[in-house]
Parts: structure tokens; C-alpha cells; sequence
């Protein structure tokens, strides 16, 4: 009797530690999903009403009046990311390629993706200051050519990794008759692996693009920001992040509103992109890529 | 490439018509008429390999810039930089401590916060998740890793440090101000707020790796445990935690040296004060923010110096940290099928 009671205890406890686990796992979602939700649609709303033409077509009003907007800063970002593109898809494409078709399973590929994701968690402000010491102190002035360079760099290790994964997915066969019809090995890689694989590697390009587009740090000692309109490369630029870090910490409400007005320009790119990358990886080929 | 197409069906006849051993077949002479592509190939693959190299390329470039900057304060303080607790850039005094301390303090409560709720997630999402709110919550995890850490710090500074200080620091004040950890005036920014935004940070990068790790371990061994009569948390306990232990430990360690790193969030909220104080409602100041605070407006070469060597030490802990982290995680899902989100 006592035996079927203690056995009867310990089921009990096993159903109650049981419960307890799971309520315990969907508090802790609701806990984070809650917030990061209210977070996410409160950016969106204070975003939107901060959105209107002046603030693509303007540039900011000094600091007091109302009205203006944050055109030099917009201008600013696509030249730097433009500089950053140029100079980090090609080299990230590459090493791409080279993960994926040459040295695939080799030794030196293995340690090249391991310092690419390790060279991933490295803080963007610490490429900023490299950066700072190997242009800007030879210049001897800020540029949008700087700030153009570190985010090209920060692009490379993205770029590379994505493209790699991507080419992955593309099925053996699909090399195995290209190569069977004669083609050169090179053509083959660029114009049958990376053709077929392209709607997952241009996606790839356009997250790392929209993740570099809202780096601040690396831009505050090599673009530094500049009040006004500029389109020069070896001048001190506005960037979109950094005129958003400018005006959150000014006292001044106007500003306050660009600020949230630029956030919201910078999480629509994101949204765009992650989307992008997901539908792409949803269908054909590159299902299951990530 | 055009050309020798063209001149495949003009070799036929000629073939044909004579039929003698000495000129090639035709086959043989198109591809001789294409030339090798032996070059072409090689030259390529050195090209890809060149651009794979380069990323050992920028790592050497990082610190080899990064030791020449900070040469004249690692001349004048040496290691002694770091156990040295003044920061006075008018009389070039320099140590690191305050922001050594601030660093890992503020990444400390950010674990501490985020930790049991991203493992918690994660559990929910891989076991108990209802297979429709699977995919958007996967989504969102995404989106909110990817947004930019200045969004972060611009949220923080409008709601989060508002709430911090008229609703959580007096709370905490009146009910555990006797450990003297939530004393002194109540600002809304400072090192606790700081913790807090990191945690927000850092949550969707734990979760969605412990997720990954926890899909790898095989259904074979939670079929083995159900088999046995456990309930679903035993399980989950026996059959997948302890099977992905190293790689959740990974996970949270690649958090870790995402919190170390941050920038703008926590420049945006921490108050930038380079003392130590025991109160964390005090303002305080990280090695990565005391860099984006003070490095445009440094003008000595000391104080400059001195901020690059910070940044320095930065980038050899998180390289150590992330390489640590990374490999946890590569131990546990190495043998994994691809990825299923």
C-alpha cells in the first residue's frame, strides 16, 4: 500500500515538474516576444508619423527651427555603401566561391570559414579604428572613402559565408554536365554553380548590405558626419545611422523626429531584405539554404 | 570560342574527303582549335583563393594598425595599462579598469537577464511550438538580430530609460537598496539600463543559435527517452539538453561576445562616467563606448593612443571569446542534416 502511494507521489510530481516546464518555456516567450513585438511596431508608428516628403528632399534644419529633413544624410549613405559595395561584394563573391567550389572540405577552407565568422563577432567600432589610422591619419582628414572601406570590409566575411552556403544547395549534377559538355572549369563556376545559385547570392549581398547600412560605429571616426549637403568622396559625409545617433542625443524635438523618421528608413531596408532572403530560400533550388 | 565554333563543320569534309591517318579527327582538332583552358582555370581558382585569403588579409590588417597606434601608451604603461584605475586625459593619466569593469559588468546582468529566457524560447520554439507560429516567430528572431544597434540605443534613450526610471529603479530601490547595488540618484540611464538593452540585444542571437543546436540533436534519442515513459520534460531534459549542452554553452558565449562589443546602445544609455561605482544605477562606462565617446575628440596623441590600446584588447577578447564560441557550436551540429528553420 505505502508502495503504491510513493509511486503514486512520485507520478504526481513528474505531471506537476512537467506542467511546470512548459509553463515556465511559454512564459519566458511571451516575455520576449511581448516586448521585442511592442518594440518593433512602436519604431514602425513613431517612424511613420515622422515620415514625410521634406524629409527625403531636404536637409536638416539648423537646430530650433522646424521642418527639413535628412536628404544630405540619405545621399551620404549611398555614396559610402556604394564605396563599401564595390569593394566588398567581388571580394566576398570570391571567397565564396572558393569555399564552395575549390577548396571545398579542405583544411585551409575550414580555417578561412572559421576566421570568417569569428572575424564576424569582431566589434564594428574596432574595423573603425583601423580603418581610422590606415586612411584617415595618412590623409590627414575624414572621408566618405574611409567610412566606404570599413563597411566594405565588415561586408567581406558576410558576403563570403552566404555565398558559400548558397552554393552549396546548387546540385552536383548540374556542374557534373556542364563539365561533361567540355566546358572550362571557370565557366562552369561562373556561369552555370553561380547562375543557378544567383537569386540566394544577390539576396545574401542585400542583407549584408542592409546590416552594414546600419553601422554606426565604424562610421564616427572615418565619415564623422557633415551638416550639409556634400557628394564628395574625400570629404567628412552625413550618414543615415550617425545623424540618427547625432539627433537622438540632442535636446532638440525636431531632430528627435528625423531621428526616428531615419530608423525607420534603415529597419524598412532590413525588413526587405530578410524577406527577401526567406522567400528565396523558400523555393527551387535553394530551398533549405539559410 | 566563336570561331572554333564555326569551324567544326568545315573540318568534316575536309576529313572525309582525304581520309588519311595524318591530320587529326575532328573532334580532336576542335578542341585543339579551342586552346587549353588549363590557364584560364588556374588563373581563376588563384583568383578565388586570393579573395578568400583575404580575409587572413584583414585580420593582419586590424592588428598590425591596431599595435602601431597604441604604441606610446604600451611604451609608457605596458601591461600595467590595465590594472591602473585613472583615466585623466588632461594630465595624460591613463588605465583601463573602470571600463574593463564596465565592459564586464554590464555584460554579466545582460546573461544574467537573457539567458534563461532565450534557453526558455528556445525550448518552446523546438518542442512545444505549434507548427503555424513556428516560421513568424523564427522570422522575427531574424529581424530583430538583424536591426541596427543604434535603433536599439534611439529606443532605449526614448522608452526604455523613462520606464527604468520611474517604474523598475525605485522598485528596486525601496526593496533591495540595502545590498547598496541600486543606491544613489535615480538618473534612468546608467550601468543597469545599459544590461538591460544589451540582454534585448543579445536575446534573438541566443535564442535562434540554442534553436539551431537543439534541432541538431537527433529525433532518435527523444524517441529512445519517450520510449522509456518519460514526460515531455524529461524528455527535454535527458534526451535534448544534455545531448546539446555544449553547443547551448557556445550559443551563449557568441552572446557574450556580442554584449562585449556592443557600441551604440550602450554609448547611448550608460551616462559615459569613467568611474566605478558599486551602485549599478550609477553611470559607468564600457571599453567599447568610452572609444566611440572619446576618440573624435581626442586631441593628444596619449590620449588617442591610450583609446586604440583599448580598442586593442577589445578585439584580442572578443576574437578569443567568438573562436571559443564557434567552436562549441561546430563540436555539436558538425554531423547535423542542412539547417531547417
Amino acid at each position: 500500500m505505502a508502495r503504491t502511494n510513493e509511486f503514486a507521489l512520485r507520478n504526481r510530481m513528474r505531471w506537476f515538474g512537467d506542467h511546470a516546464a512548459s509553463f515556465l518555456c511559454v512564459t519566458a516567450t511571451v516575455l520576449v516576444v511581448a516586448p521585442l513585438v511592442a518594440i518593433f511596431v512602436y519604431l514602425i508608428f513613431k517612424g511613420a508619423s515622422s515620415l514625410n516628403i521634406a524629409f527625403f528632399l531636404h536637409k536638416p534644419a539648423p537646430m530650433g527651427e522646424t521642418g527639413g529633413g535628412m536628404a544630405n544624410a540619405i545621399i551620404g549613405s549611398g555614396l559610402v555603401l556604394g564605396v563599401g559595395s564595390l569593394l566588398g561584394v567581388p571580394i566576398g563573391i570570391g571567397g565564396g566561391i572558393y569555399l564552395a567550389e575549390f577548396g571545398r572540405g579542405g583544411k585551409l577552407a575550414n580555417i578561412v570559414r572559421f576566421t570568417a565568422d569569428v572575424l564576424n563577432g569582431v566589434p564594428s567600432i574596432v574595423m573603425g579604428i583601423a580603418i581610422y589610422s590606415l586612411i584617415v591619419v595618412p590623409q590627414k582628414h575624414f572621408s566618405a572613402f574611409a567610412g566606404g572601406v570599413a563597411l566594405g570590409i565588415m561586408m567581406i566575411p558576410t558576403v563570403t559565408r552566404t555565398t558559400e552556403e548558397m552554393l552549396l544547395m546548387v546540385p552536383h549534377n548540374i556542374r557534373e554536365a556542364a563539365l561533361g559538355l567540355g566546358v572550362p572549369n571557370w565557366r562552369s563556376v561562373l556561369s552555370i554553380t553561380l547562375k543557378t545559385a544567383s537569386p540566394g547570392v544577390i539576396t545574401g549581398c542585400m542583407l549584408a548590405f542592409a546590416r552594414v547600412a546600419g553601422e554606426t560605429a565604424p562610421l564616427l571616426f572615418t565619415a564623422l558626419g557633415n551638416d550639409f549637403m556634400s557628394y564628395r568622396l574625400d570629404e567628412p559625409i552625413a550618414t543615415l545611422p550617425q545623424q540618427i545617433f547625432v539627433y537622438a542625443m540632442s535636446p532638440d524635438d525636431e531632430w528627435h523626429r528625423l531621428a526616428w523618421g531615419g530608423a525607420l528608413v534603415l529597419i524598412l531596408l532590413i525588413v526587405i531584405a530578410v524577406s527577401l532572403v526567406r522567400y528565396v530560400t523558400s523555393r527551387g533550388v535553394l530551398k533549405g539554404a539559410s | 570560342m566563336n570561331n572554333s565554333q564555326v569551324s567544326l563543320p568545315e573540318f568534316r569534309p575536309e576529313n572525309n574527303a582525304t581520309g588519311s591517318e595524318e591530320t587529326p579527327s575532328a573532334v580532336r582538332s576542335f578542341l585543339l582549335s579551342r586552346g587549353s583552358s588549363a590557364i584560364a582555370d588556374k588563373g581563376f581558382s588563384g583568383l578565388m583563393l586570393l579573395c578568400a585569403l583575404s580575409i587572413f588579409g584583414i585580420v593582419a590588417l586590424i592588428a598590425s594598425q591596431l599595435v602601431v597606434r597604441s604604441q606610446l601608451s604600451l611604451a609608457k604603461f605596458g601591461l600595467s595599462f590595465f590594472f591602473r584605475s585613472a583615466w585623466d586625459p588632461p594630465n595624460g593619466d591613463f588605465g583601463a579598469v573602470p571600463f574593463l569593469y564596465g565592459t564586464v559588468v554590464s555584460s554579466f546582468l545582460a546573461l544574467l537577464l537573457a539567458v534563461p529566457l532565450a534557453v526558455g524560447v528556445a525550448i518552446f520554439l523546438t518542442e512545444m511550438c505549434p507548427r503555424v507560429l513556428r516560421a513568424p516567430l523564427a522570422f522575427l528572431t531574424e529581424l530583430l538580430a538583424a536591426i541596427p544597434s543604434v535603433i536599439y540605443g534611439l529606443w532605449a534613450v526614448f522608452v526604455l530609460v523613462p520606464l527604468m526610471k520611474d517604474y523598475v529603479n525605485p522598485v528596486l530601490k525601496s526593496s533591495l537598496g540595502w545590498t547598496g547595488l541600486f543606491d544613489g540618484p535615480n538618473l534612468g540611464l546608467g550601468m543597469l539600463t545599459a544590461g538591460v538593452i544589451l540582454a534585448i540585444m543579445i536575446l534573438p542571437v541566443i535564442s535562434s543559435l540554442t534553436r539551431e543546436v537543439m534541432s541538431a540533436v537527433p529525433h532518435s534519442q527523444r524517441e529512445a527517452v519517450l520510449a522509456l515513459g518519460a514526460t515531455r520534460w524529461e524528455m527535454i531534459r535527458m534526451g535534448v539538453l544534455r545531448n546539446a549542452r555544449i553547443g547551448i554553452v557556445g550559443s551563449i558565449i557568441l552572446g557574450l561576445g556580442r554584449a562585449l562589443g556592443e557600441t551604440m546602445a550602450v554609448t547611448m544609455v550608460i551616462g559615459n562616467d569613467p568611474h566605478i561605482y558599486k551602485s549599478l544605477m550609477m553611470p559607468a562606462n564600457t571599453m567599447a563606448s568610452v572609444i566611440a565617446n572619446e576618440f573624435s575628440e581626442a586631441s593628444d596623441d596619449m590620449h588617442l593612443s591610450a583609446l586604440v590600446e583599448i580598442g586593442l584588447a577589445l578585439f584580442i577578447v572578443t576574437i578569443i571569446v567568438n573562436a571559443f564560441a564557434r567552436l562549441l557550436v561546430w563540436a555539436v551540429t558538425r554531423g547535423a542534416p542542412a539547417r531547417v528553420h
